[in-house]
């Protein structure tokens, strides 16, 4: 409230676009219940982020190659970004096209070998989760992340058409983040139990969370910890 | 096979598992059986399951570091390398050349260690008891080394990010010599206790068969994808620690079975002793730890790295986000997807091959669950 750092401008507009974006912005996601250092400023550049410490930006470099060039030319607009970073390259593609990039990548360029398949949570992004395949190449002898960003509720296809492989690892990534993969053949939790409720690779499960009624009902004891 | 049905009066359910002895641990494997064939079967894991990779969010990047040896404990130093050079990675830098060199003899003495244990459970699990107690008696000379090295003989947190915490101790040379001209004609006895043996051959000749195609399509790495003609070998395709300096050869077989896979994993004891048997000779003097500062704190990235474990691929990708304490750390572990083959590998084959190819997998439930 009384803002006195509006200098400009009418005052109308903008007060009621701060006032109304700041509240649903929940300032601090993890409940402080763990005293550890989660709420760390980890968005990256997420416009006015109140500590300016961090550049918090990964100083990744353009990845020029031919591979990047094929896939530009071939998939355009719907890959954002060729990177590499400490001499590892990375694609960032769009949720939808990952599935085509995978398949191109696997038959055209012979990267037929799905090292893994895994996910990061940033809850202060819109697009909460980053969804991270990595790839191998045994005829190149090389390796190439293919990233992607998807909002919470997201449900990214699955990559076991194109990979057998990606089924239990996409079935980890179900059970630690909750992003269902559409048409996997076997979408249940696979670490976990399954009626277990929540998922602990979210940094707003606090470390020493765990489903109680869970541990009650099946452990018949009143505590995990 | 979820759709399990009891309907069908030729069909059994058999749970094999959790509590089992040829699980090598708290693996659960559903089977569904007609007769004693198997139609299919479902693995249940996850009873070991630590939270590893959460933890390590609520670790330093130095605090996380014991942690890593908990998940594969069979060969805990592998894990430790994989994970200090991961970290080196984000943080640019290079552990010096003497800590290289006695990192790769530490990690190929763990590489017989584990191999060692494997074949000892492996043999007993198809019914010889006589190998075990050998395997166990080798093993234990190599656990000394490490109790001598670093006071820890299992979970031994070896390494450090950067380096090597320690100095080897005096006769530490001597020690790993005299261990591989005591291996070598061990390896031998193995052989030929097993290599020709009636039974060894009839319980382990095209059981369990994964061919190479097969290997690729489920991301299965390590003695399981050599065994099916891959030369393939992170130490070779890809070195790390010096590993190029050595010369050593990638053992391969053609028929992708059990039998295969067993060939494989004795020659490559054989070739981690070579290994061994150069670096010994080759310990440069000089500092054994690298420039790392007090604090721990790679810059704002991600990284990748991946090692030749006993196992297979075992990789870390690690999110940095310029903080002291990793953002996300992800294990890839050999283990949990070579497991996922499982299923391919035993289908329509007898229940006793279950045992047989549990065992050829060499997997360590502690690192399938993290």
């Amino acid at each position: 409230m009384a803002d006195d750092q509006k200098p400009e401008g009418s005052p109308t507009p903008p007060s009621p676009g701060g006032e109304a974006s700041k509240p649903p912005q929940k300032p601090a996601p993890p409940p402080p219940a763990a005293k550890p250092a989660a709420p760390k400023p980890a968005a990256p550049a997420g416009g006015h982020a109140a500590p300016p410490k961090p550049p918090a930006t990964m100083a990744a470099t353009p990845w020029a190659s031919e591979l990047a060039q094929e896939l530009k030319e071939r998939f355009a607009d719907r890959i954002l970004e060729t990177s590499t970073y400490l001499g590892q390259n990375f694609i960032v593609a769009k949720p939808d096209s990952v599935i085509p990039v995978l398949e191109y990548l696997k038959l055209e360029a012979d990267f037929d070998y799905l090292v893994d398949v895994t996910a990061v949570d940033w809850p202060k992004r819109p697009e909460r989760f980053d969804l991270v395949y990595i790839l191998y190449s045994f005829a190149r002898n090389e390796r190439v992340r293919v990233k992607t960003h998807i909002p919470e509720g997201y449900k990214p296809e699955t990559a076991v058409t194109v990979h057998l492989g990606a089924n239990w690892l996409e079935r980890e990534v179900f059970d630690m983040f909750g992003i269902e993969f559409a048409g996997h053949p076997d979408m249940r939790r696979i670490l976990l139990p399954e009626e277990w409720q929540g998922y602990p690779l979210r940094k707003d499960y606090p470390i020493i969370q765990q489903d109680q009624a869970w541990v009650r009902e099946n452990l018949e004891i009143e505590s995990g910890q | 096979m979820p759709d399990a049905t009891f309907l069908d009066s030729t069909e059994l359910v058999l749970n094999m598992g959790p509590q089992h002895p040829s699980t090598h641990g708290v693996l659960r494997v559903i089977l569904k059986l007609d007769g004693e064939k198997i139609l299919g079967t479902e693995c249940v894991i996850g009873y070991l399951h630590r939270g590893v990779e959460k933890i390590a969010e609520n670790r330093t990047f130095a605090q996380f570091n014991p942690y890593v040896d908990r998940m594969d404990y069979v060969a805990a130093i592998s894990n430790g390398l994989g994970y200090c050079l991961a970290v080196e990675k984000l943080l640019n830098i290079e552990a010096p050349p003497r800590a290289q060199v006695i990192r790769v003899l530490l990690t190929e003495l763990n590489r017989i260690a584990s191999h060692l244990l494997w074949l000892g459970t492996h043999a007993l699990d198809i019914g010889a008891i006589t190998p075990v107690f050998y395997c166990l008696r080798e093993r234990e000379e190599a656990l000394k080394i490490f109790e001598k090295y670093c006071g820890a003989r299992l979970t031994t947190h070896a390494f450090r990010i950067g380096g090597l915490l320690y100095e080897t101790y005096d006769g530490f040379e001597q020690d790993i010599m005299a261990f591989c001209d005591w291996l070598l004609p061990k390896v031998d006895e193995y052989e030929e206790l097993l290599t020709n043996n009636r039974i060894w051959v009839g319980r382990l000749k095209n059981v369990g068969v994964l061919n190479a195609e097969e290997c690729k399509e489920f991301g299965v790495t390590g003695p399981v994808l050599r065994a099916a003609g891959v030369k393939w070998d992170l130490r070779k395709a890809q070195p790390y620690s010096g590993y190029e300096k050595y010369e050593f050869e990638i053992p391969t077989r053609q028929n992708g079975d059990t039998y295969d896979r067993y060939i494989v994993r004795m020659e490559e004891m054989r070739q981690s002793v070579r290994i061994m048997r150069q670096a010994v000779e080759s310990i440069p003097e000089g500092p054994i730890m690298g420039k790392v500062g007090k604090v721990i704190k790679p810059a704002v990235g991600e990284a990748y790295v991946s090692i030749e474990a006993p196992k297979g691929e075992l990789g870390y990708y690690i999110v940095s986000d310029g903080s002291t304490q990793p953002y996300r750390v992800r294990v890839r572990p050999p283990s949990f997807v070579n497991l996922q083959a499982l299923d391919r590998m035993v289908r329509g084959g007898l229940v006793a091959d279950v045992v047989a190819v549990i065992g050829t997998l060499d997997i360590v439930l502690g690192e399938v669950d993290r």
